[in-house]
């Protein structure tokens, strides 16, 4: 599976990210700069965490006028899938692909944290490993991750089944406590109507290695590779 | 002298330092050529009162790659042919008077120093100084200064992994705004701040040049009126954004093997950086103001040169890669322009299109005059020392013990530490909070430990053994990791060193660093000195800062101080007993939380130091030890609180006879002690390797339940002591 | 009652990251004729005086000790009367 990392101006976990696919997943990494304008040649786009443009103005909203949206719209349309992480998230939102905002976090401060995802969705090519209810131990590290969402909107996710994660107690409770940033619903990532496109807080590249805290965030990776697999013609063997 | 003294107070110069300039000159400077020597002469470029005393800082050592006072940052050898490069710097003026853009821009400065030796910057450690939360005025600047670390290391992507944060009377008015940058590089990619041969371009990067923080001294020709305050704008604006398009595109274009030398442009902004350069290699520099990109119009030759805005950087290049450098600031959308070159004459020229505006050898301005004091100590601490500690054990010691977790210099930092992206890179093995963070070096096996450590207290009461102490206690906690101690950069924070009580202060903690640093075999590699600390409220608490590093050579035998499972055997190591006396209350955290005050003295014994490091290294390498923490401030009470708190399980002591008194014994901080925790199947090969290498220890109990219980000394649950340890910065802000 | 509009915008001559990156991101998006932005903030506050010098003295006060930092920061604002 071939990945193209986005790299924005300011995008600071996109070598994260090459990392733990190269290292972890031994899939194909390519960084890709946001002046770039093809990227037929991949399987995902990820738009990584980081300050693009120094989240100057709003987080996100100079980064999606960015020449390098308009083919990860394109992929967004052909049904490849593109995840947006912390960062990635606020522009996949600013740039419409995912509906809802992300502001400042309720409490006003950066948090740097683990967090525990309870996965509302396993049906989707970033959940398929997960099984329902699963927990995930995953880290934010974010100051403006309060989900925002109008009411017809909100009810149109939950409809479609397009919440992929909220934040929860350990044992799938998802209460005011466990929540880290304000989120309405403690809504932490949430996927387009196609089901392609996933946007979420949390930094699922960070919980990969046990020594690092945690390998929940593998429960992500993993299904994407898996749901690409599944979706390819057999080979023939030569 | 037709020299008028306001001239001279602008520039911070005095008229005998005038005088000299004169007659090495053999003329008079003019304004511009007077503007750059005062920077050049400043304590903060110059090194005026602490460099002779800087020179007693030894860094030789087989691994020690580049030492102290050779470059922006000193370098060790870790193996596989990494290279760690770290300083530590103040930025307290600025956030005494701007808390967010001062600390902020202090981030920047230093992070800039490590990129600037083609080092990628992989944590950043703060040590931050307050007056007591009470105080309003207090509480604004530290909200503020957390906030403007959190705001600029976050940008840049660089994990923050602690630190420490010290709250104490002196610092009201004063606080002290230390961080400390860890870089790593390939040996062979490391650049210098030198200028190679004449004809190499200067090529400037970065910002815009702005009248940013330039000194009373562009003001000293003109009338100030309210205009031209105005136009002087005496706060920085910090720009991470930027700040990290010009890490990258640096570091890339160090890569490249054809950056000659670099150098930011920090305190003294183009003048040090392009002069120290040159001074670093005997050659000159001849470089052009008019040529330098503005953000303000109408700036003057003196304003370009002594400008201090932030985010520029120094590329020394020879002129056929120019070409090849500047594309990468182009990819970037960075300015890069050359300004000028390199000569052989070794002359400091500068010109506006064209003409000479000042001209000077570069020798005589980077070779300032220099201060050595004797030093007398204030006659009012022979008594302090010596005054008799008393009136203990008053209250009962669980109470005690709650107050004490519960007081802002030793409880939870986490609501500070969770502001900071301390994960990011995804090397973090160890967040902040423990006795010192853990990173892990991808492409190895290898991990490094990180600390920055001092005692204001405890060098105020005794300058020597409280230098002595910070550099021990740091090394003490890079131990408790399970890294051995590699080397040491310090930042020197202190009064006005021109008074002789303070200049004791200064020379006596150095020696005592010094010391510390022989016996102990970690060399001192970068330094950074803060002087002039005081306000009318007085003077800061000496504060030397020591920021260290150490290595783990397999990274899966890092040792944690939390508690781990019940039935493991606590020990302490560094002492036979429990029972301390009322002397090692000296400086102690118990007699300034009980009794709001500092008296008696602390004192460490550094071959013990040694020997008990040694041991507790060797051991935690054996994978003989379940946890390791330090017994520093609150004593040995707080240290097997918190490894209980962090473990969340209890500890169930043995009987331990305490004839004295109970306070001394759990609140003393005697140095040199380590509480360790062992399996059951491990103790005996514990208990003989301690036996056979003389090591002072005894077994204070078993790791389990509910309760910290020392029969008949003292019994809390883990959970109220969390609660009381939890609160403590929370409600020290409340205490209004 | 009045509604004071606030107006905090950086000193003239202060460094303005946040204008000069929305500035390159206009340029970037092709409006060039843009040459400059210096970004700041709007408050809207709702004052309970019934005389106008003592609500542009209350607002002035409030200004300097908390809604600009004087040290880097301008201020201006308007008052209009409100029901």
């Amino acid at each position: 599976m071939r990945f193209a990392v986005i790299v924005f101006p300011g995008t600071w976990s996109d070598k994260d990210c090459g990392d733990v696919l190269t290292n972890v997943f031994h899939q194909e990494v390519d960084y890709v700069w946001h002046k770039e304008t093809d990227l037929s040649s991949y399987d995902c786009a990820i738009l990584p965490g980081g300050f693009s443009y120094g989240d100057y103005l709003r987080a996100g909203a100079i980064a999606r006028f960015s020449p390098v949206m308009e083919q990860v719209t394109q992929m967004a349309n052909d049904g490849r899938l593109v995840i947006g992480i912390c960062n990635g998230f606020q522009i996949l939102c600013e740039s419409g692909l995912l509906p809802g905002v992300l502001t400042r976090n309720a409490h006003l401060q950066y948090r740097c944290q683990w967090t525990q995802l309870r996965v509302e969705n396993t049906r989707l090519p970033f959940t398929n490993n997960c099984e329902q209810d699963q927990i995930l131990k995953i880290p934010i590290s974010h100051g403006e991750g309060n989900y925002f969402a109008p009411p017809d909107i909100l009810d149109r996710l939950n409809r479609n089944g397009q919440i992929a994660f909220r934040y929860s107690n350990a044992s799938g409770n998802i209460t005011d406590e466990d929540n880290p940033n304000g989120s309405l619903d403690n809504i932490a990532g949430i996927v387009n109507e196609n089901g392609n496109v996933l946007g979420m807080m949390p930094h699922p590249e960070r919980s990969c290695e046990a020594n690092l805290g945690s390998i929940d965030g593998s429960f992500i990776f993993e299904s994407m590779i898996d749901s690409y697999l599944a979706q390819q013609p057999a080979k023939l063997s030569t | 002298m037709s020299i008028d003294q306001k001239t001279l107070d602008e520039i911070a110069l005095t008229r005998a330092e005038y005088e000299v300039l004169v007659e090495r000159l053999d003329r008079e400077p003019n304004h511009l050529e007077l503007g750059i020597v005062g920077l050049l002469w400043s304590e903060h470029c110059g090194y005026q009162h602490s460099k002779p005393l800087l020179r007693l800082f030894e860094s030789d050592a087989p691994h020690v790659l580049i030492g102290a006072g050779k470059e922006n940052a000193g370098a060790v050898d870790i193996g596989d042919n990494l290279a760690i490069v770290m300083k530590v710097e103040s930025h307290n003026h600025p956030s005494a008077i701007e808390p967010y853009e001062g600390a902020a821009t202090g981030v920047g400065g230093i992070v800039r120093d490590i990129f600037s030796m083609g080092a990628r910057p992989i944590a950043l450690l703060n040590s931050l100084f307050f007056g007591p939360l009470s105080d309003a005025r207090n509480r604004y600047l530290y909200e503020g200064v957390v906030s403007g670390i959190s705001g600029y290391g976050n940008c840049l992507g660089i994990p923050d992994v602690g630190g420490q944060i010290t709250f104490a009377d002196a610092y009201s008015r004063n606080p002290l705004v230390n961080a400390m940058c860890v870089g790593i590089a390939k040996h062979e990619d490391v650049i210098l701040a030198q200028t190679g041969e004449s004809g190499n371009v200067l090529l400037l990067v970065g910002a815009d040049t702005g009248r940013d923080g330039i000194h009373g001294a562009t003001f000293a020709s003109v009338e100030l009126d309210t205009e031209s305050e105005e136009r002087r704008p005496a706060v920085q604006v910090g720009n991470p954004f930027l700040e990290k398009l010009l890490l990258e595109a640096c570091l890339e274009a160090a890569q490249t093997g054809a950056l000659v030398g670099m150098q930011d442009l920090g305190a003294g902004g183009l003048t040090s950086s392009a002069i120290e350069c040159a001074s670093n290699d005997g050659t000159g520099i001849d470089l052009d103001v008019a040529l330098v990109p503005r953000r303000e119009d109408g700036m003057t030759p003196y304003e370009v040169m002594l400008s201090e805005s932030q985010e520029r950087m120094l590329m020394i290049v020879a002129p056929e890669n120019v070409d090849k450098i500047q594309s990468i600031f182009d990819r970037w959308d960075l300015h890069s322009v050359a300004i000028g070159h390199v000569t052989d004459d070794g002359m400091a020229r500068i010109r506006e299109k064209g003409e000479i505006v000042a001209e000077m050898p570069v020798r005589i301005i980077t070779d300032p005059p220099l201060y050595r004091l004797a030093g007398v100590e204030d006659t009012k601490m022979e008594a302090i020392r010596s005054s008799t500690i008393d009136d203990l054990d008053n209250d009962p010691t669980e109470k005690t013990l709650l107050k004490i977790l519960n007081s802002s210099n030793i409880g939870d930092r986490q609501s500070v530490y969770q502001q900071y992206d301390h994960q990011v890179m995804n090397n973090t093995v160890v967040a902040p909070g423990a006795d010192a963070a853990v990173l892990r070096i991808q492409g190895t096996t290898k991990g490094i430990a990180l600390k920055t450590d001092t005692n204001g207290r405890y060098c105020w009461s005794n300058p020597f053994i409280g230098g002595a102490i910070a550099v021990a206690e740091t090394a003490r906690n890079l131990i408790c990791m399970g890294a051995r101690p590699l080397a040491l950069t310090n930042c020197l924070n202190f009064a006005n060193p021109e008074k002789l009580e303070i200049y004791y202060q200064l020379e006596q903690c150095i020696l005592g660093m010094q010391q510390a640093s022989n016996s102990l075999s970690v060399p001192v590699i970068s330094g950074n000195v803060s002087l002039y600390n005081e306000s009318e409220d007085g003077p800061i608490l000496p504060t030397p800062l020591v920021g260290m590093v150490g290595l783990i050579d397999n990274i899966d035998k890092h040792c944690t101080p939390a508690f781990k499972n019940a039935g493991d055997l606590v020990y302490v190591v560094g002492s036979q007993k429990l029972e301390q006396d009322e002397t090692t209350l000296g400086a102690s955290e118990y007699l300034s939380v009980m009794q709001h005050e500092t008296k008696g003295t602390p004192s460490i014994d550094l071959d013990l130091e040694s020997l008990i490091q040694d041991f507790v290294l060797k051991t935690i390498d054996k994978q003989l030890i379940q946890s390791a923490h330090d017994v520093s401030d609150g004593g040995i009470a707080v240290a097997i609180a918190e490894s209980c708190i962090w473990g969340e399980i209890g500890l169930s002591g043995d009987t331990h006879a305490l004839n004295g008194s109970k306070d001394a014994s759990l609140f003393g901080e005697a140095q040199s002690r380590i509480v360790l925790s062992v399996t059951p199947e491990n103790s005996d090969q514990f208990e003989s390797l301690a036996k056979e290498g003389n090591i002072p220890f005894f077994k204070l109990g078993t790791v389990q339940g509910t309760n910290l219980d020392l029969p008949g000394i003292v019994n809390l649950t883990v959970d109220e002591m969390t609660l009381a340890w939890k609160n403590a910065l929370a409600e020290s802000v409340e205490k209004r | 009652m009045f509604l004071a509009k606030v107006y905090v915008t950086l000193k003239p001559l202060v460094n303005d990251p946040q204008g000069i990156a929305i500035l390159g991101g206009l340029h970037n998006m092709g409006y060039k004729s843009v040459e400059g932005v210096r970004a700041g903030k709007y408050l809207e506050l709702h004052i309970n005086e019934t005389d106008k010098a003592k609500a542009e003295k209350v607002v002035t006060e409030m200004a300097q000790k908390l809604l600009a930092n004087v040290v880097i920061e301008d201020f201006r604002f308007e008052l209009d009367p409100i029901q």
